[in-house]
This record gives C-alpha cells, structure tokens and sequence, in this order.
C-alpha cells in the first residue's frame, strides 16, 4: 500500500483521475452519487492519513465526533434559546482542540501533537463559521450527511481554500447541466495544469534549488549588523516565489478537483503581484483565509464596537479591529514571534494604508496619479510583502538568534 | 415605510460614509471603485438599523448582493416587507 499527501505526486493524480472518472460520466447523465464521493473522499483521506500517520487519522476521527457533536448540539440548543455566553462557550470549545495543538507544537517544537492532525486548522475555520451563522440564524437546518462532505471534503482537506456552509451545500446538492458542467471539467483541468507549473516547475526551482543557496550564502554572512546581506535580499525574494508558487499550485489542485466534482470551491489567489496597496494584496491573496478574518473576525469585531461606542472614534475603532484582526492571524499561523510579528506588521501596515486613503480622498486632485504612480505603487505593495514574508519565513530568527 | 423615503435614506447614508452624492450613479460597484470597504459596511449596516430600524445579521451580508446603491435599496426593501 502506498500512502501520499495530497496532490504529492503523478501517482496521486493518477489514482485521482481514475477516481473521478466515475464522477464525471455521472455528472454528465444528469446524476451525482453522493455515496460514491464519500467513499471516494474516505479513500483518499485514507491514502493520507491511514499508514504511517495513522495516529493523525485517529486525531482526525476523534475530532470530527467531538466537533460534529458541538455543531449539532449547538444548533439543537440554539432552537430553543440564544445566551450570548453559550455561545461564546461553544466558540471556545470549537476552537480548543486546535489552540492546544498551537501551544504544544511551541512547547515542545514538534510538528503536531498528539491531537493534531494536518489540516486540522482548516477544518476549526469551517466549524466556527458553521457555529456562528447558526447564531446568526442563517443556518437553520444541518444534516450530518452534508456536515461531513463539507467539513471532510477531500480535495481542500489539508490546506483549504476555506469554503463556506451553504455555499458549498448548494454545489454538493445541485447537479450543473452538461455544458455547464464540460466548462467546469475544462477551467478544472486548466487549473490543475497551472498548478503543476507552479508546484512542480516553479516552486521547486526557487524553494528546493534556489533558497538553500541563498540562505546558505547569508548565514555565512550573518557577522554583519543585523546579518543584513544581498543575500539576504535574495532569499527575501526567493521565499516570497517559493511561498506564491507552492501555496497557489496547491490551491489550484484543491480548486480544479472539486471543479471536476461539480463544487465552485473559492479561488484563493487573484494576481496578488498586481495588488496597489495593502489592502487590496490581502483581496488578493489567501483570500479565503482573508475573507474568513473579514467577515467572521472583523466586521464582527468592528460592528461590536461601534455599536457599543467603545472607542470615542470610528477611525479608531476600525484601526484597533485592524490590528486585533491580523494579530490573531499570526497567532493562528502558530505561537513563534515571528508569526505574530508578521500578523502585527500586516495590521499596522493595513492602518497606514488606510490612513494614506483618507488622505487622498480629502486632497483630490492634489496629487498625480497616472502609470508611473500606479507602477509605484505596485512596486511599493510588492516589497511590503515580500518583507513581511521575509519575517514570516522564520529564516531572520536562525540568522539572528539560533547559534551555529 | 414609502420606497421614495427609503431610497433617500439609503442614499443619505451612503453619501455620509462615502462622501459621494451617488444618486446619479445608482449602479456604481461601491467595492470594486474602493467608495466602500469592510469598515464601510459595517458603518453602514448600523446607520442603517438606527434610521430603518432594519436587523441585518452579518451572516446575511453577501458582498455580491450589496454592492451598488440600487442593491443596497432592493436589500433594505426586501427586508422591511
């Protein structure tokens, strides 16, 4: 038997022709059989979490029970009463299991504990939106046979793109007529032939051949003040590739093969090297993990606030939410400084763009705007980022602070 | 509550947090022309409640269906019927 992480390698995707070409041929007669995708999903959680991580499939069925339960228990009581307490309870409770995975893999400097599993941080996501909109009374119904093919859904398993409840129920239930759905297969196929670009072409070249070079070359120059080296540029701009490539080739896998099973997951990458500010790279990039933070964190946090009148401003209150906003990014990117200074940074930049948005709005015409600007712009979004990546890396924590 | 009212109030609000008078522009994409952001909303959805009296959870709140005046205005009807 031979086990993979998803979309690892040809194999993979060989076996995961072979298992969609059933899905296909149905879908194109007008029918999807949903216990033939569950036992397709169970197959390939299997092939990633069966064999040597068995202990991750065993922290992934108990996980799925224990979050299954709060879901389904939450709605049950939210039917009948809506405490605010209880429902902060729940939240809690919903989000324990992952937070004690954050804090022992930084006690112990292990990958995953003993109740992790990966992609156990994708999956929290799902639970908490599905927790929340049931406060929310949006979600009324739940059915524990499209709780599971949401939560489990193989082909975003392991790193998203995050989906939502309902909007992932409407694909899974409804059946996209052949033309409709031939498009879908070729955007699906389209897809993953990018990703193959990406992952395996690009990705390797600047993660696997470049970056222990340049990493190598500025570590031998880590005497200098602040270790600061040319090459320590290049491996600010050769992580930032790696980091592009690796994580959108994946998100294209994970898009392009629920395409092929009739379900429009959300893209998480929209040209992010073309962003002109801050704000606008983070509608860009990761944007099912941003969009998350927006809409679950943010606008749930800022209207709390001004309604409360917390802050005597809404300007501070929006700036405050901003950084509360991305600090708890980092933190979920894992407790280490430099994820939280990462998530800091990202906030802070976010506040000054704003800030310089106001400005320009109550200056009209006052200043230029035209190519060369726009140009600035990008250049000047696109370093911001790559130097917070540079932060993210981890790579300035080995350079200044672990000894040789 | 009459239409022609709640569309002045729709655009009253909208002109104080854009600071744009949009009523000649009813459908503008106020996200994508970056008049409104998150924070925008979020202003708007409580201005709304307090001068329409209309509950909009943010669960509710789906970009696409919000994002021109003339949505917002077939939004804020829909919900006071």
């Amino acid at each position: 038997m031979i086990f993979f992480q998803p979309y690892e390698n040809p194999f993979y995707f060989f076996i995961l022709f072979i298992a969609l070409l059933p899905i296909m041929i149905s879908i194109l007669h007008g029918k999807k059989i949903h216990i033939y995708e569950s036992l397709i999903s169970l197959f390939f959680l299997f092939l990633t979490f069966g064999g040597p991580s068995w202990k991750q499939g065993i922290a992934l069925i108990i996980y799925t029970i224990y979050e299954t339960c709060l879901t389904f228990g939450y709605l049950y009581y939210r039917k009948r009463k809506n405490n605010q307490l209880v429902f902060y309870f729940t939240i809690f409770l919903t989000i324990l299991p992952l937070a004690l995975v954050k804090i022992a893999t930084a006690i112990h400097n292990q990958k995953l504990s003993l109740i992790g599993f990966l992609g156990i941080s994708y999956l929290t996501f799902r639970v908490v939106q599905t927790v929340m909109e049931t406060r929310d009374g949006v979600i009324k119904q739940l059915k524990l046979s499209q709780f599971l093919p949401f939560l489990l859904f193989f082909p975003t398993i392991s790193s998203g793109p995050i989906d939502r409840y309902r909007r992932f129920i409407k694909d899974y239930e409804q059946v996209p007529k052949q033309d409709e759905y031939l498009e879908m297969i070729k955007k699906g196929i389209h897809y993953i032939f990018i990703g193959f670009l990406y992952k395996f072409i690009l990705a390797y070249i600047f993660g696997t051949l470049l970056l222990p070079e340049v990493q190598a070359a500025a570590l031998a120059q880590r005497h200098n003040f602040l270790g600061l080296s040319w090459s320590l540029l290049g491996v600010m701009y050769v992580y930032s590739a790696d980091l592009f490539f690796d994580f959108a080739g994946y998100s294209l896998f994970a898009v392009g093969t629920s395409y092929i099973m009739g379900v429009k997951t959300p893209m998480n990458f929209n040209r992010p090297w073309q962003s002109l500010n801050i704000k606008d790279f983070w509608n860009r990039w990761h944007m099912s993990l941003s969009f998350w933070f927006r809409d679950y964190v943010y606008m749930r946090l800022l209207f709390m606030f001004m309604k409360k009148k917390t802050f005597k401003s809404r300007i501070t209150a929006a700036n405050i939410t901003y950084i509360l906003n991305m600090l708890l990014m980092g933190f979920w990117h894992g407790l280490t400084w430099y994820y939280i200074v990462y998530g800091l940074f990202h906030g802070f930049a976010i506040v000054i763009n704003d800030a310089w948005l106001r400005f320009k709005k109550q200056h009209p015409n006052k200043l230029p705007h035209n190519r060369a600007t726009k140009y600035l712009a990008i250049f000047l979004t696109a370093h911001v980022v790559c130097f917070s990546f540079l932060i993210f890396s981890g790579f300035l924590d080995k350079l200044w602070f672990i000894p040789k | 509550m009459e239409k022609s009212k709640i569309k002045e109030t729709v655009l009253s609000v909208l002109q104080d947090i854009t600071g744009t008078d949009l009523s000649d522009q009813m459908d503008v994409n106020l996200f994508d022309t970056a008049l409104m952001d998150s924070m925008a909303t979020v202003e708007m959805l409580l201005q709304l409640q307090e001068k329409l009296g209309i509950d909009v959870q943010i669960s509710e709140f789906e970009r696409s269906q919000w994002d021109t005046p003339n949505k917002i205005i077939d939004r804020v009807n829909g919900t006071l019927q």
